[in-house]
């Protein structure tokens, strides 16, 4: 693996000089054939014949036994080919592996009980998805209900109903992380502020639903699975093991495009085995397109927690030290990869602070609703909605302005690279000129202005702020702080860590650049991207080159982290298409010098051309040595393999497994997020109304400034939806309350807010291009920034937000309590 | 039917949707199916001139009318204006809802040829997006808006026949 | 979620439609503009023996204006409505209510007999139908009958149609020269059901009121008539205590749900706020450009 941490990067801001491309708004390649209805979405183009169409049964209870299927019916209907149940998914699959220790069977469908409403419990294969619908219908599933329990501290009563025996209670995992003194903190603490938070369970709802489409071949013994699963490709091995394979004999080739994901199609792959498993059993290529009632049941989403934060400060505003009590609800079965859910920020859950104590208690607990997993923030969204949340009401105790406290925590350019007391390494960043630049975008001088003239109007008128480092690139050994150090110190425990991504640069006779990569890409523009980065390396435009990226697990090279997820893309596959373009440079460099009989130390690669650096003599261009390397390759140098191409594969050398004091770095790159918003609250209806929102993002080198803003624009309204309008509701016996688009509200154009935005920039020393990601953006900050800006505007009538989603039914109730018990009408 | 100008037709039960029938009988991927229920607008094509979810219609009532489809808003191999802008304005990310949106976005300018933000931003909340935040998408539908009202020709084909309410 | 499996009738006449209801013995339903009834059979939550399309009956769709009176063809589509002129000029309470239905694409195919066959209390035709005084047209095989908007809705999503009846026509006496009116609703989102709605209509001149018409949607099983909110106004007349007046009694007329988007008693509140800025713009048009005019032309 080459040295990573490589020469720092040439042009630092986003802008580069006039001839480089990267750092300019090229316009989109992918656009062309999205634009015209000629995308290859998986559900477009049939890759084989007599493909077959899989409708399935699910559990119309939270919690049964199941005692008996009876499919008799549903066989003798027109078209049907054949019912899968939970009784032929336990005899012929494994379960999956989980990430803790607790022994939470999790199989692709409910087998001895069914845990949450919409669990799959069989599948009809039929002719068409309408035939296999009214097949399905007539599958008879005999149920033993059971009570159920969808609170999450009720699930820790002793008395609630436990939803897998051989665990004996519902908590599938629980660690207690203590770094430094923060029982010496909070004793020597001026301050001490304890509040309790709620945060929703909500997903991210992308248009486009799961879609699976499998094949069995009886002859390799070998699956094809296509489908719209972005990775991580840890997924791959696991579930060969579940469905019984040996990994040769299972492919994954990913639809080419992807309607969106924003994590929630890494959580699909049980669905791939289930379908796998039902084209098998059946003998026909089965395919399942989920529908929007079956994704809001039963697909992915985050948890749902209840926080208990306190915060030990002393009278200046110093933040000494922090605790955090999570119970995080992951649904009926703890499926991989949570307990990312707690653990994914390991690294950062610091924040930009400097304080160095902390202790965490983290509580992974089921109930009886559907599964959690990453979602676009992973992590967190929860997390900054409470730590920010604490900043606010420590600088109202000790009377500071939000921005002023917030300035006297944050760590100062001259400590990065920066180890958190947790772990993580931030490899660069200027928190205060962010933070700054925030403050100015805002204008948030003059919102102060506005809000004293608006109070005494007796408007309800409140300013925001929230930071936030946004950690990009998983280090997937990040999970194994789930388990305790005991059991990772153990011989048999092979420890995991690292990110990893590759691309290939090839050159074809008639001396055309193609790039290829496997990345998965659900609407990021990689291939824009990419065509950027190797034009700017090879001295071409990017209409020159031609970007393939399809991921198919047999022909292309991956590796366990593979995928795009986590903003990883620009980090790792960025730095993985540098390397690789500077690599075929080098090879045409010493070709040419080769050809020249010079030493490669005399030539230099510019414009496209390698020639002297003295500038005189001869000069090839890339069309010359290709067309010598592939029609002639006895003039290549001895030693040099044939055909022009390079290969990079590009890993983070930071990412390193967990170590016995439960530090990890649990990202790679990390950015940040300074944000300022002002919000106006009609006091008869609680409607909230944003006047100003201001951002500024730090992601390092920002390749594809136009992309960046619409990651930027995409996150922000992801944590909107959640503080305001999204929420996955149960009832009491777990019944989802909002399946259908009607009931869980996703922004329009009329709720999205335009954006102020700014950049700063702090290339990465790990990358190549000193690129981050910044795919997750504001959706980590949303919610904090508009609680603590809704906050003040309450403070006046004494109402603090705690809880999320803000519906305006949920703030009238606090606003009219508040009244009513200040005495006024 | 006529299908983006074309003469076309199939043979199927009454409860296919129509969504369904132009993906899968006439090969139309282009529209897609995001809900069918009728709230995200990723089937939205164009009834008898006028954009309709197509989740929400049976093939058989489509017989006899004139569809248009995201297909058919190419002419002699150019981009529709709208089209353009969406380009220009980076208007899509994964692209799925867009065939709706620039259809959806079409027949708003259709009844409102000079609206304002707020009345673009309501014309789009007919679909859902959750890629892009709907800020290209307005910038977008805000300079074709001018770019259709200057040009002779604003319609394409499968717009031609039906005018104005 | 595809639909289950039905028999399908486009019938060309009223009549014919009306004999295959009663062939289906009540195991058939009507095919309107299909944007509430499609989506009930995708989900399965309905399945019917057999649709009965009604969109091949061309005589069902018309706008006409006779004798002080505007009358819609059941299967008018809401985006007829939208740009009719006769409706802007003759009833812009339903016109600027239409605004609210949905969003365009819902509109180009969705009816105003269809939304009040539905009977949803939280939509906005059933309470316009209701504050301006509407009346519909019922055909079946025993012949032709006319319901007011109070005998019509009878709960959630039900109203007095028979099972082989079919609503044929819409009436709405004209709005008279100069009233005031105004549509005002709150929802989560842009085009989505109202939490609360309410339909206001105002005759009269300067601070002198000679009728009020106020109508609510989302606060109870049909839309409710306010006539207590009425009668304050029209005894006191339109000053702002007799508007804050009415508004307050508004919230004790109703009795609304509580479900997962806004809770009773915000409901209640939003009654109060909602009536009295209903009220407010609909006092200020009184007389003014946008009100209803005699004028023939457009």
């Amino acid at each position: 693996m080459s040295d990573q941490r490589a020469a720092p990067p040439s042009p630092a801001s986003p802008v580069a000089d006039a001839k480089g491309w990267i750092g300019r708004p090229v316009k989109r390649i992918e656009d062309a054939r999205l634009l015209t209805g000629r995308g290859s979405f998986v559900d477009d183009h049939p890759p084989i014949a007599n493909i077959h169409a899989a409708a399935i049964v699910r559990s119309p209870h939270a919690h049964a036994r199941i005692l008996g299927y009876d499919a008799s019916a549903a066989l003798r209907m027109d078209g049907v080919v054949g019912v899968i149940t939970g009784a032929d998914v336990a005899r012929l699959t494994r379960p999956f592996s989980v990430g803790v220790t607790a022994p939470v069977h999790y199989y692709c469908t409910a087998t001895d009980k069914a845990r949450f409403v919409g669990e799959p419990v069989a599948v009809v294969v039929a002719r068409n998805r309408y035939l296999a619908e009214d097949a399905a219908d007539a599958v008879a599933v005999e149920y033993e209900p059971l009570p159920a329990v969808v609170d999450v501290e009720r699930a820790l009563d002793p008395g609630a109903p436990v939803l897998h025996e051989a665990v004996g209670s519902n908590v599938a995992g629980h660690r207690r992380l203590v770094y430094g003194e923060p029982d010496r903190a909070f004793a020597e603490a001026d301050i001490v502020i304890r509040e309790r938070f709620r945060f929703p369970k909500y997903g991210s709802t992308p248009i486009e639903t799961y879609g699976v489409i499998a094949r069995w071949d009886p002859l390799e013994g070998a699956y094809t699975i296509w489908s719209n699963f972005m990775g991580p490709f840890i997924m791959h091995p696991l579930t060969a093991r579940v469905l019984g394979v040996p990994e040769n004999k299972l492919r994954f080739i990913v639809a080419p495009d992807i309607g969106g994901s924003f994590g929630i199609k890494s959580s699909m792959y049980p669905y791939m085995a289930l379908i796998a498993l039902t084209a098998r059993c059946t003998g026909v290529p089965v395919k399942w397109i989920e529908d929007r009632h079956e994704h809001l049941l039963a697909s992915s989403s985050g948890t749902d927690r209840i926080a208990y934060r306190e915060i030990a400060a002393r009278e200046d505003g110093t933040v000494l030290g922090m605790r955090y009590r999570w119970l995080d609800n992951v649904g009926g079965y703890i499926r991989s990869p949570e307990p990312g859910c707690s653990f994914r920020p390991i690294g950062n859950f610091v924040g930009p602070y400097r304080f160095q104590h902390l202790e965490v208690d983290t509580s992974v607990v089921m109930t009886n609703k559907s599964l959690t997993g990453p979602n676009r923030g992973y992590a967190c969204g929860h997390l900054y909605f409470e730590t920010e949340r604490m900043m606010d009401l420590l600088a109202e105790r000790v009377g500071l302005d939000p921005v002023e406290v917030r300035r006297r925590n944050l760590l100062q350019p001259e400590q990065f690279p920066y180890r958190t007391p947790t772990g993580g390494l931030y490899d660069s960043g200027d928190y205060p000129a962010a933070l700054d630049k925030a403050v100015e975008l805002a204008r948030y001088a003059e919102l102060r202005r506005e809000q004293t003239a608006a109070r005494a109007a007796g408007r309800l008128f409140g300013i925001g702020v929230a930071l936030a480092v946004d950690p990009s690139v998983s280090n997937m050994g990040y999970v194994a702080t789930a388990l305790d150090p005991q059991f990772r110190a153990k011989p048999e425990y092979l420890p995991k860590s690292g990110a990893v991504d590759a691309a290939t640069i090839k050159v074809d006779p008639a001396g055309r650049v193609t790039a290829i990569l496997a990345t998965t890409p659900q609407g990021q523009g990689h291939q824009t991207v990419v065509s950027q980065i190797v034009a700017d390396e090879l001295g071409l435009t990017p209409d020159d080159v031609t970007v393939v990226d399809e991921m198919d697990t047999l022909t292309r090279f991956w590796s366990i982290s593979s995928g795009t997820y986590s903003s990883r893309f620009g980090s790792v596959g960025t730095s993985a298409v540098a390397l690789a373009a500077r690599k075929l440079k080098a090879k045409l460099v010493e070709y040419a010098a080769h050809l020249m009989d010079r030493p490669s130390d005399q030539l230099e690669f510019r414009a496209g051309s390698v020639r002297l650096r003295s500038g005189t003599g001869p000069s090839y261009s890339i069309k010359d040595l290709a067309g010598r390397a592939h029609w002639n390759t006895e003039s290549l140098p001895e030693g040099m393999e044939p055909g022009l191409q390079a290969t990079a594969v590009f890993g983070f050398t930071v990412s390193k497994a967990v170590d016995e004091n439960d530090c990890v770095n649990s990202s790679n790159t990390y950015g940040f997020i300074a944000e300022v918003m002002a919000v106006e609250v009609d006091p008869e209806t609680a409607a909230i109304k944003i006047l100003r929102y201001a951002t500024v993002h730090d992601a390092g080198t920002i390749i594809n400034p136009m992309i960046a803003e619409g990651q930027i624009y995409g996150g922000a309204l992801h944590g909107l939806g959640g503080a305001l309008y999204e929420e996955l509701q149960y009832d009491e016996g777990g019944q989802l309350l909002t399946g259908t688009f009607m009931d869980y509200l996703v922004p329009t154009a009329v709720e999205a807010p335009v954006i102020d935005i700014a950049h700063v920039v702090s290339p990465s020393p790990l990358t190549p291009l000193g690129s981050k990601g910044l795919g997750e953006s504001s959706s980590m900050t949303v919610p904090a920034v508009i609680a603590n800006a809704v906050s003040d505007a309450l403070a006046p009538i004494g109402v603090r937000i705690s809880e999320l989603p803000m519906s305006p039914s949920r703030l009238w109730e606090l606003i009219d309590g508040a009244r009513k018990s200040a005495g006024k009408a | 039917m006529t299908v983006n100008g074309q003469p076309r037709q199939g043979l199927c039960e009454p409860r296919k949707l129509l969504v369904d029938f132009l993906r899968e009988d006439l090969g139309l991927t282009g529209t897609h199916v995001g809900c069918e229920h009728g709230i995200c607008g990723a089937c939205t094509i164009f009834f008898n001139g006028e954009a309709a979810r197509s989740c929400l219609m049976l093939a058989i009532q489509a017989a006899g009318a004139e569809l248009g489809t995201v297909e058919g808003l190419m002419s002699d191999g150019k981009l529709h204006p709208m089209q353009e802008a969406f380009h220009e304005h980076h208007a899509l990310q994964c692209g799925f809802c867009t065939p709706g949106m620039l259809l959806a976005a079409l027949d708003l300018l259709r009844t409102n040829p000079e609206p304002t933000e707020a009345e673009i931003r309501e014309g789009l909340a007919a679909v859902l997006c959750r890629c892009t935040g709907y800020q290209g998408i307005v910038k977008a539908v805000a300079a074709a808006a001018g770019t259709l009202r200057d040009a002779v020709e604003t319609a394409p084909a499968l717009l031609r026949h039906h005018p104005l309410p | 979620m595809k639909p289950p499996k039905f028999d399908y009738h486009a019938p060309p006449t009223v009549d014919e439609a009306i004999a295959l209801l009663t062939r289906y013995g009540g195991e058939a339903k009507l095919l309107a503009g299909g944007q509430s009834l499609v989506p009930l059979l995708n989900f399965r939550l309905s399945r019917p023996a057999a649709l009965v399309d009604l969109n091949r009956i061309p005589s069902l769709a018309y706008v006409r204006e006779a004798d002080g009176y505007v009358r819609l063809g059941a299967m008018t589509r809401q985006r007829t409505i939208e740009f009719s002129p006769v409706v802007r000029r003759r009833l812009p309470l339903l016109a600027e209510a239409t605004a609210f239905v949905g969003h365009l694409p819902i509109r180009t195919r969705g009816t105003i007999g269809g939304s009040l066959a539905h009977a949803d209390p939280a939509a906005e035709y059933p309470t316009t139908l209701t504050a301006l005084g509407g009346e519909v047209v019922v055909r079946g095989p025993r012949g032709e009958r006319t319901l007011q908007a109070g005998d019509l809705f009878q709960s959630y999503l039900a109203t007095a149609l028979g099972a082989d009846e079919i609503l044929i026509e819409i009436r709405f006496p004209a709005m008279p020269d100069g009233a005031g009116f105004a549509f005002e609703e709150f929802s989560r989102r842009h085009g989505d059901f109202a939490i609360v709605g309410i339909a206001a209509m105002i005759i009269g001149q300067g601070l002198s009121c000679t009728a009020a018409r106020l109508a609510t949607a989302g606060v109870g099983p049909s839309p409710v008539r306010l006539r207590g909110a009425e009668e304050i106004l029209e005894r006191e007349g339109l000053t702002e205590a007799a508007i804050e007046a009415a508004a307050r009694r508004a919230a004790t007329l109703v009795d609304p749900p509580s479900d997962i988007h806004a809770s009773a008693d915000y409901r209640r509140n939003l009654t109060r706020v909602l009536t009295g800025r209903a009220l407010r713009r609909a006092i200020a048009r009184i007389g003014g450009p946008e009100c209803p005019t005699l004028s023939s032309s457009g």
